[in-house]
């Protein structure tokens, strides 16, 4: 076993892939529903993106069985191991479960959501209630999407900067110091 | 350690301050909330109804398309054949169950296709033109024909301030004046008045502005009385199927977007079909109570134009429609089954 061990490629690319485009839809999402000039051209956009999250999500789930991750270093105890390992399964049932959401929310309203210009068909029947409960929850998913990652990114820091472990190195790229 | 808090401390606050700055918690600038709260405050608050065109009653039927659109647009709402609609025709203003103003602004949502993956959704109205050309103007209308509680009219003071900074509002108002409203919905012409871009099977993009033009004359109503306007279309669509047909007027390339401004009277015009609408129904869970007529729900060969209003329309009608949905509701002004057939 090595510290410096990293995740297949793939799964790194993933990862960031991932990474890039969650911050995207979450911070468009909160920006739109205030916006009057860009509401149309940002909705479109959210709309997009969540979808390919979910795809891409869905992949990193199969890879996740596939790909062997490399071990955790040494500096993670067995307390600290459950709760990484809980709060990453929170974050792809997270990441899963609001596109779906979303999806379902726009179905509800009695009209398709439309990814990459192609309307998809509807997954929820048409109705205000259950549009208004979706909506409702693709909200709190939506904070609690900030909450876990906030958590995930100040562990990832915390381990790295203070206890120099280099446990952000197993998902970098690039020439490493040691390897 | 220290590093490893402040690295933390830093990502934190970048990170939840990008979030707050998104969800307009830092200050306070104009949103599509300013013009619910507006809206509640000129009209009171309606819990369960649309916060404009509050009142209004459901309506279904079909739009037989004859094929001619075809040339300006491949959306196959224009193929020759038939496609279900369901719509809401109603009156201007926040409140619910105020009377019927014979100068009120007559709208009429379409949803057709409904609910399929390729609909067309349009709320229209009875003018010639749009009354403003940006959000501001429009709440900054609202905001100034909002009546003094003082008087029970709107303050003087504030409308000559609002003609003053909107001259194209002035000028629409009187295109308006020289159009009149006619006597019922039944014969009401109700127009895009946006601009859209419709785009051929061969790609071509055609600036198109399009119209619901009445067949019949309006029937009065039994009875003089609150929702005389209703009550008439009620009466007449239980007598028989209601039409319109559809114009879309060709517009040129330098044609104005502004709504606020006619395109001029020469341009060409396709008639695309007839719209038929032979059911009526009090606003009930599932109808036209429940549709958000966006339009922006476009389908395939129809493309809106870069029109301010157009975003703002589907912005404020979103958050209508969230606001709505999660309130009780209370039953419509307009009870079909109590008006005379």
């Amino acid at each position: 076993m090595s510290t410096t061990a990293r995740f297949p490629v793939r799964s790194r690319i993933l990862h960031w892939l991932t990474a890039i485009l969650v911050f995207a839809a979450l911070l468009i999402g909160f920006a739109m529903v205030n916006s009057i000039g860009s509401y149309a051209a940002l909705v479109a956009l959210h709309m997009t993106i969540g979808i390919t999250i979910l795809v891409i999500v869905i992949v990193r789930i199969v890879n996740r069985f596939t790909a062997k991750p490399p071990n955790w270093p040494a500096t993670i105890g067995r307390v600290e191991a459950k709760i990484i390992s809980n709060s990453e399964r929170l974050m792809y049932l997270l990441l899963v479960a609001q596109p779906l959401v979303g999806w379902a929310m726009v179905s509800a309203t009695g009209r398709p959501a439309v990814v990459f210009g192609v309307p998809l068909p509807r997954i929820a029947p048409f109705s205000d209630g259950l549009y208004f409960a979706l909506r409702q929850t693709h909200s709190v998913l939506a904070y609690l999407l900030v909450i876990v990652i906030a958590a995930h990114v100040s562990g990832v820091l915390l381990h790295t900067i203070a206890l120099r472990d280099r446990i952000l190195s197993r998902m970098t790229f690039g020439v490493r110091r040691g390897s | 350690m220290l590093l490893g808090i402040g690295a933390v401390g830093a990502f934190l606050a970048v990170d939840l301050g990008a979030v707050a700055y998104a969800n307009d918690w830092i200050g306070s600038r104009f949103t599509r909330q300013s013009f619910i709260d507006l809206f509640e405050s000129v009209s009171g608050l309606h819990p369960g109804f649309r916060r404009n065109h509050a009142k209004g009653v459901a309506v279904a039927g079909h739009f037989e398309s004859n094929g001619d659109g075809a040339e300006l647009s491949e959306a196959a709402v224009f193929a020759a054949g038939t496609s279900p609609v369901v719509g809401r025709f109603s009156l201007s203003g926040g409140n619910p169950v105020g009377a019927d103003a014979p100068g009120a602004t007559r709208g009429l949502g379409l949803a057709i296709g409904f609910p399929g993956l390729h609909q067309w959704r349009t709320a229209m109205v009875n003018l010639p033109v749009f009354p403003v050309n940006s959000p501001q103007g429009f709440f900054d209308q609202l905001l100034a024909s909002k009546p003094d509680p003082a008087t029970g009219k709107p303050d003087p003071a504030a409308m000559a301030k609002f003609t003053a900074a909107h001259p194209e509002s002035v000028a629409a108002t009187n295109i308006i004046k020289q159009h009149p409203p006619t006597p019922g919905f039944a014969d009401s012409t109700f127009s895009s008045l946006n601009t859209f871009y419709f785009v051929s099977g061969s790609g071509a993009r055609t600036p198109v502005r399009w119209s619901f033009v009445p067949r019949q004359a309006a029937l009065p109503a039994a009875k003089p009385g609150r929702d005389v306007l209703f009550d008439a279309l009620v009466r007449q669509l239980k007598s028989g199927p209601l039409r319109w047909d559809l114009h879309l007027v060709v517009g040129a390339p330098d044609d104005p977007v502004d709504p606020t401004l006619l395109w001029p009277t020469d341009r060409r015009v396709v008639n695309a079909g007839v719209l038929v609408l032979d059911s009526v129904q009090t606003e009930a869970p599932g109808n036209a109570r429940d549709v958000n007529f966006d339009p922006l729900v476009l389908p395939d060969g129809i493309q809106p134009s870069d029109d301010p209003i157009l975003s703002a329309r589907s912005a404020i009608y979103a958050a209508s429609y969230r606001a709505r949905s999660g309130e009780p509701k209370s039953p419509s002004a307009i009870q079909v089954d109590e008006v005379a057939s």
